[in-house]
């Protein structure tokens, strides 16, 4: 890292922000800061990580960085330089050709950025017709040319394609190839692997790091997720309340962090190596324009002093890195084993949910298939047997397309199995949702992944808690209120929330209201779909823990799907593992985790990301998803390293290791010692 | 630094309501201002106009036939010789009362209708569109006097029938603004709960295409103020001697040349009127958020 920080001082910065402070006007018709003296450089071919909770400012410094500013936002102080040019002083022609061609920006989410009525072809050669000297000519060429470069496979096809026929990770590397071809010197990365897969997060991921020595490009990647940031950045820059609160190699902020802010937010990141759950941040980042002096972290802050409320924190240069705290360099970092919570888990041997050999399908037979006798396609998910003991958790994994949500659906009601039984306890949850009984309706519930979405933004969160009150229990109008204040309080919510709008909430504050609302009903088995995916590492790690406190004392079963297999390993009990909708393993989570391995449960095992410079996660076969279920042998055929020819044609049986059971043709040893060996990379392109 | 000016230990103020801001944002805009100004005026005047009006507005005078505006008669006097100011002035309630109960009529069935369609979705909602598709391409006012001409013109047969009709337009719109928060995840979570479609129309639809309601609300009423007024005019709408601008205006075209004033009032009347609803609307429309060039019609 010495390089990074000799390369830092010697060259000019090829980015310099200097004292930055941009404002902008809020309902109240007040100036108040966004970004507050935020000063950083970026050398040429240097990483630059930033991180933060949401609504600390990082994708608005980011867009600065482009010399885009919100509407009604005003630069108050500072200015953003450019190989020595001030980007807000650039006429706006100059501003077009730098923006695309020097300087590119990959957005969050490609899915919505390409437009949807353009062939590839089209969208890349608008790129190139901007920000390339090229000929008509050569655009199909160079067009080829960038998408063999993000490593697409096919190129020549691709480019005839509409954005919807590629999955996501393939529209996120078209997307990469289009901010490439202006040959940019900086390119800004906006959350670029958000709501994608672990496994092509993984993809991405490296494939950004290999463009950058390549193309020798400067980077500016910002991401809520420390993990990956670790591996894209040799530097990273700690955003809270606007202000940059710890700037350093990212071995320093990662490893040696400094500030508490910084602490607290790699200790709330659950690990596939700890045991429990981690350890949450208390509070929410205030809110923009409310510190008017002191430090911003203060009021979270566990080693606060008087000091850190009346004097805004100096910038202090500890060895090599900078940091925004009084107390900087006198704070010792506790061992973080000591702060995980560990809570006992109170299961039973009483079964609550079984389901044997559901299959869901949501093909329905037409009359032109009869009469043609065409025959139905594979279904979607097919074979699943699970049972689940009342007062356990268990987990859900896979990427999206597993048959996860599908499952979930079939138990909640809204999509019935085509086949097999799902019973809870003895009552039947074959029936769709609109024929069962009020009491069973009652007894399963469901908790959504995005708050925003499941909350109906015109309600208050009383309305919100009052419809299964009265759905359910009849309740008039007084009970419901006094029950639905009950309800926030066994949530951590003051009753004087129930008058909010869901707007007016944070996010973690949402969710809360809308885990609330599935205890209203009382139920015995709740599904969670996602629940934390949508929420800052901070805020994840308090709801995991409401979850599991209030499993303890209302003890109630969870069913959880979550894609993050450190949250699972954190929060579950046993898991089961899902490709294209069969299940590859399910045992107890110490099992599954630490003993043999299903060769796609090592897949996902390996493309977990760690907030640590050194990890590197293994990744292996290439990122496209499949698009149906094989119709023979096992799922995991088309994507298997170890796959022999009996995979495609028979079924394979399980193999038990205690509570593990993993459904694959090869013997556990066998599994293990091949799962060992270093893993062959298919190149994409072969 | 500068700039940060609240304090951290003050209690975070409550958000102003969702309406309030609707208004505030409403003042902002000097026509929709205008818009509601002139309305306002325009619905006091009806309510008021028995009392405000000069003279009696059926009193036919033969020796005051066709006199231009002057002190006594400001508005001057038709060719029955009775006031014209006092017959403006009551020319509206008519039609006031009967386009707003057809518009009340038009929105609630209408919007039901729309928002159940959307929300069922499927075959239902793919034939069902088709036939309102049909509705909407019969040429309503010859249907429209087909069926007064049918059963007469009563008041609420024209309520009925201009409610009936101007729905369905409004079934396709709010079906559209319905298609949007169907696939919502508070919509799933309802129906997981299991509440009833009925319930789930009324309780989480609605309160979110209100908006889209509201405003299509005040499109369909200055549409339908026209059409009723061009009903008047062909003879259907309302029985004479009842003052209404329409039937003035029919009454006084054939002697446009030497008396306009007998045509131009009721007709700058009834398009001041109609202006102002549509200024308030498009006003509230942005107002709220929605932008009319981007609703569908």
């Amino acid at each position: 890292m010495s390089e990074a920080q000799t390369m830092n001082t010697t060259m000019t910065p090829m980015l310099d922000v200097d004292n930055f402070t941009l404002g902008y006007t809020n309902a109240e018709g007040r100036l108040v800061s966004v970004l507050r003296d935020v000063s950083l450089q970026v050398a040429p071919g240097e990483a630059l990580g930033l991180v933060g909770e949401s609504g600390c400012g990082k994708s608005t410094l980011a867009l600065a960085m482009m010399a885009f500013l919100r509407s009604g936002s005003q630069v108050q102080n500072g200015t953003i330089r450019f190989h020595e040019q001030d980007l807000f002083a650039l006429k706006p022609k100059m501003l077009q050709s730098l923006r695309g061609g020097r300087i590119g920006l990959i957005p969050q989410n490609a899915g919505q950025s390409l437009t949807p009525t353009l062939k590839i072809d089209a969208q890349l050669y608008e790129a190139l017709k901007l920000h390339s000297d090229l000929p008509r000519s050569q655009w199909r060429q160079r067009a080829i040319e960038l998408l063999q470069q993000v490593r697409l496979p096919a190129p020549e096809a691709m480019l005839e394609r509409y954005p919807h026929q590629l999955s996501g990770g393939q529209q996120q590397r078209v997307a990469v190839a289009m901010a490439l071809a202006g040959q940019p010197e900086l390119l800004i990365l906006d959350e670029p692997t958000t709501g994608l897969d672990v496994t092509t997060q993984a993809h991405i991921l490296e494939l950004l790091r290999t463009l950058r020595q390549e193309l020798g490009m400067a980077m500016v990647f910002v991401s809520h997720d420390l993990g990956a940031v670790a591996r894209i950045s040799e530097r990273i820059a700690v955003m809270y309340a606007g202000e940059v609160i710890e700037l350093g190699s990212s071995h320093q902020v990662l490893l040696q962090p400094t500030h508490p802010y910084t602490r607290a937010l790699l200790d709330a990141i659950p690990r596939l190596d700890a045991e429990g759950l981690p350890p949450s941040l208390p509070g929410y980042p205030p809110k923009v324009g409310s510190i008017t002096q002191g430090c911003a972290f203060a009021g979270r802050c566990p080693h606060a002093q008087p000091i850190c409320s009346e004097q805004d924190a100096p910038l202090a240069a500890l060895s090599g890195h900078q940091v925004r705290c009084h107390l900087a360099g006198e704070l010792k970092r506790p061992a973080s084993d000591s702060k995980v919570v560990q809570l006992p888990v109170q299961s039973s041997d009483e079964p609550l949910l079984m389901l044997e050999q559901v299959q869901i399908s949501y093909h329905r037979q037409g009359l032109m298939d009869a009469l043609l006798q065409r025959p139905a396609p594979v279904a979607t998910v097919d074979g699943i047997d699970l049972q689940l003991n009342k007062g356990e958790t268990l987990a859900l994994v896979g990427e999206s397309g597993s048959g996860k949500s599908t499952i979930m659906r079939a138990i909640s009601g809204i999509q019935p199995a085509r086949n097999g039984q799902i019973r809870l306890k003895q009552d039947d949850l074959n029936l769709p949702v609109e024929q069962r009984s009020k009491a069973l309706k009652r007894r399963v519930q469901m908790i959504f992944q995005n708050p925003d979405a499941s909350l109906n933004p015109r309600h208050t969160v009383f309305e919100i808690l009052q419809q299964p009150l009265k759905l359910y229990f009849g309740l008039n109008h007084d009970a419901c209120r006094d029950k639905a204040a009950e309800l926030l309080s066994l949530v951590r919510l003051a009753p004087h929330y129930l008058d909010r709008l869901p707007g007016q909430l944070s996010g973690g504050e949402k969710q809360r209201v809308a885990i609330a609302r599935c205890f209203a009903g009382d139920p015995d088995l709740i599904l969670c779909d996602e629940v934390t995916s949508a929420l800052d590492v901070s805020v994840q790690a308090a709801v995991l823990k409401l979850l599991k406190e209030l499993q303890q004392q209302r003890g109630v079963t969870y069913l959880f799907i979550a894609h993050d297999l450190a949250v699972v390993k954190a929060i579950a009990d046993q898991v089961a593992v899902l490709y294209q909708g069969r299940i590859c393993q399910v045992g107890p989570v110490s099992e599954v985790f630490t003993g043999h391995h299903h060769p796609y449960t090592r897949t996902l095992l390996n493309a977990v990301l760690e907030p640590d410079p050194n990890h590197q996660p293994v990744i292996q076969g290439d990122d496209c998803s499949e698009q149906y279920p094989p119709a023979r042998g096992c799922a995991y055929q088309r994507r298997c390293p170890l796959a022999e020819p009996r995979c495609k044609e028979q079924l394979p049986p399980w193999k038990t290791d205690g509570g593990n059971r993993i459904r694959c043709h090869l013997e556990l040893d066998a599994l293990a010692t091949l799962i060992d060996r270093p893993q062959m990379i298919k190149a994409v392109n072969a | 630094m500068t700039a940060i000016t609240m304090d951290m230990n003050t209690p975070v103020t409550k958000p102003a309501s969702r309406w309030r801001q609707v208004w505030s944002n409403l003042r902002r805009s000097p026509s929709g201002m205008i818009g509601l100004s002139v309305l306002i005026f325009h619905l006091l005047l009806a309510l008021l106009a028995p009392w405000l009006a000069p003279h009696d507005w059926t009193l036919q005078n033969g020796y005051q036939i066709l006199q231009a505006p002057s002190e006594a008669f400001w508005f001057g006097t038709d060719h029955m010789g009775r006031d014209l100011l006092s017959r403006t002035m009551m020319g509206g309630r008519e039609a006031i009362t009967v386009t707003m109960l057809g518009t009340l009529l038009a929105v609630s069935w209408g919007g039901l209708v729309g928002m159940t369609l959307g929300f069922v979705g499927g075959r239902t909602d793919a034939w069902l569109m088709r036939v309102i598709d049909a509705l909407l391409a019969i040429p309503w006012l010859l249907f429209l006097l087909l069926v007064i001409a049918l059963v007469g013109q009563q008041t609420w047969t024209l309520v009925l029938t201009l409610g009936f009709f101007f729905g369905i337009a409004v079934v396709r719109v709010v079906r559209g603004a319905t298609l949007e928060y169907v696939p919502r995840d508070f919509v799933l979570a309802a129906r997981t709960r299991g509440e009833s479609r009925l319930t789930i129309v009324v309780r989480e639809l609605l309160p979110n295409v209100l908006d889209a309601l509201l405003v299509e609300a005040a499109m369909r009423w200055a549409w339908m103020l026209l059409a009723f007024s061009s009903l008047s005019f062909l003879g259907f709408g309302v029985v004479p001697p009842t003052p209404d601008w329409g039937l003035m205006i029919a009454d006084s075209r054939g002697m446009i040349s030497i008396a306009p004033w007998a045509v131009i009032f009721p007709a700058l009347a009834l398009s001041t009127l109609i202006i102002s609803i549509n200024l308030t609307a498009d006003a509230l429309a942005k107002a709220i958020g929605l932008d009319r060039a981007k609703a569908p019609v």
